[in-house]
């Protein structure tokens, strides 16, 4: 029992995101390393509980239902009160978020009711001993630091993309969980919640991200770029700080020191010279691909593949041969 | 309205980091420091909200060594009314030991609103902001990118994976400040600098609470092995392709 791990399940419009399953199975390999079981914890309307089976073939012994129709959106102080309190009476060693935009907001509220610090962002989380030690990178991706948490329990919002998911496979038993509060209670109302383009994938989860910067010359003509985005079938669009200031892309595009901080398999930046407050944000990528016409764009020092040469003339061949590289394989 | 920002001095991450002699920190040699860009960002967004509602004042607070004073007199020099240092020699890496040094500091304030940055940039956590909300029991709206205050309720929008939140809130509230909400921050004008000079900064002991999270070590992250450029043009295409399929292994 003290050794278990709470793992908080983000779901969104009935399903539970790919971040979810990797939470979980972090909290899988901690537990293991501590004797311990997971518990994933799931707030949703209506029917939720039926993405227990996915969070059991990920490793969670235990799949907690938290289900009312007041949790269809994201209700943090709900959200927040409920899973605190299920901290408190379940005797957690830990509890583990995902780095997203819910739990990044949701772990440090519950550290302040439970009066510990959160170590937020890591890339990797384990026990030693007793103690639990996560890696956290900071100073925009430039320093990686090795943190110990030594309160019981230990709250750690895990990056988005940095575990692999394996199976793992337990029971996922379900158990319902009365919220603690009435979601409806809460003082901060969510009013709207407006989702770009059905089926776009997000940058954090994206395997592929193809960017485009002020060498596309116009907002049109990063129609080029969501072309080889759409040709690799499995790409997010990503931008640089200077489009996203012109209003070429929105700002939930940028990727960079002030953006989004990805590390997909392949990134492909185009007509991007390579600010360092840009590779700050992409620097973790595992593949580098650079197009430019300026042969000496620092881009190219951190580009493990580089074409010179004008963006226009490259990209609709390069997403031609894409598809036809997809095609055959 | 009374608004409060808390703001950090950080250092300037386009600097080469050192790790420093006792392994767990980052080395000070030749590093610049300035405010953190969402910080810098929060600013600004309390500054044109009065600008807008018309009257009221902010005050900065900053926590940490001496040196945080610049920061706050460069919050002055924008425009920022009054100032607060709580001093401390090391700025922990445990956000509640802060959150719980700010919320003592803010609590008898009487603000209308509390605004943070999204995270600071160096230690990159996102944590203190949302942990003072609580321990002051305020509505809090993290990752703003647009905020409005209409009497006594805020409505803001903050950016979700693939999409927006619109949200409504009573004040007092906490919000944190992420990109989009302002698209610069103000510089500050040589008249600003001189009348920050004289603007009041009252410095104090910081009452940081118990830490939990603590540094072990740092390290650097490995180097980048420098690429190479396949070719000139559409003509080096196919051998890109060729390279993504049997060397990468990503397509």
């Amino acid at each position: 029992m003290a050794n278990n791990i709470l793992v908080v399940a983000e779901a969104r419009g009935g399903d539970v995101r790919k971040v979810a399953l990797e939470v979980v199975a972090a909290a899988r390999s901690l537990a293991d390393g501590l004797g311990g079981e997971v518990h994933a914890i799931v707030f949703g309307g209506a029917g939720i509980g039926a993405v227990a089976p996915k969070l059991g073939a990920v490793g969670a012994d235990v799949v907690l239902v938290v289900e009312h129709d007041g949790f269809a959106t994201y209700n943090a102080e709900a959200v927040a009160a409920t899973v605190a309190t299920q901290i408190t009476t379940g005797g957690y060693r830990a509890a583990l978020f995902g780095a997203s935009a819910m739990g990044q907001d949701l772990a440090p509220r519950i550290g302040a009711r439970l009066r510990v610090g959160v170590a937020a962002d890591v890339v990797a989380v384990s026990a030693d001993g007793t103690d639990i030690v996560v890696r956290h990178p900071m100073n925009t991706n430039k320093i990686i630091a090795t943190m110990v948490l030594s309160a019981t329990p230990a709250l750690v919002s895990v990056r988005p993309g940095a575990v692999s998911v394996g199976t793992s496979a337990k029971a996922g038993a379900v158990q319902s969980v009365a919220s603690a509060m009435d979601p409806a209670a809460g003082r901060v109302k969510v009013t709207g919640v407006s989702m770009g383009g059905g089926a776009k994938l997000d940058l954090a989860e994206a395997p592929v991200i193809v960017s485009g910067g002020r060498g596309l010359k116009a907002a049109e003509n990063f129609s080029l770029v969501e072309e080889l985005a759409a040709a690799f079938g499995n790409a997010a669009v990503g931008a640089t700080r200077a489009v996203t200031d012109d209003g070429w892309r929105p700002h939930s595009d940028q990727i960079g020191q002030t953006g989004r901080q990805v590390s997909p398999d392949l990134y492909v930046a185009v007509g991007i010279s390579g600010a360092i407050q840009h590779i700050a944000g992409m620097r973790n990528s595992k593949t580098i691909v650079a197009i430019n016409k300026d042969k000496d764009a620092p881009i190219f020092k951190v580009a493990d593949y580089g074409i010179v040469g004008d963006v226009f003339e490259i990209l609709p061949a390069l997403t031609a041969a894409v598809k036809a590289a997809r095609a055959q394989g | 309205m009374k608004i409060a920002v808390c703001i950090k001095r950080v250092a300037d991450m386009g600097a080469r980091f050192q790790i420093g002699a006792d392994g767990t920190s980052v080395s000070d040699a030749g590093i610049k420091y300035d405010m953190s860009d969402f910080d810098e960002w929060a600013v600004e967004a309390a500054l044109q909200l009065n600008e807008k509602h018309g009257g009221g004042e902010v005050t900065v607070i900053s926590l940490g060594p001496d040196a945080a004073q610049e920061t706050i007199r460069k919050a002055l020099a924008m425009g920022a009314d009054k100032g607060v240092h709580l001093k401390a020699d090391r700025i922990p890496f445990d956000g509640f030991a802060i959150a719980e040094a700010l919320a003592a500091e803010l609590k008898d304030g009487a603000y209308d609103l509390i605004l943070f940055g999204r995270i600071a940039v160096d230690s990159a956590a996102g944590v203190t902001g949302a942990m003072v909300a609580e321990l002051l029991g305020l509505p809090c709206v993290t990752a703003v990118s647009k905020l409005d205050v209409n009497g006594a309720m805020g409505t803001a929008e903050r950016q979700v994976e693939g999409g927006v939140e619109t949200l409504s809130f009573p004040l007092p509230a906490l919000c944190t400040i992420d990109q989009g909400l302002v698209t610069q921050a103000r510089y500050p004008s040589l008249k600003g600098i001189m009348a920050a000079k004289k603007k009041p900064l009252e410095s104090k002991p910081a009452q940081l609470g118990a830490i939990s999270v603590s540094v072990r070590k740092m390290e650097l992250p490995p180097e980048r092995s420098a690429g190479r450029i396949v070719g000139e043009g559409a003509a080096a295409v196919p051998e890109l392709i060729r390279l993504l399929q049997t060397e990468a292994k990503v397509l």
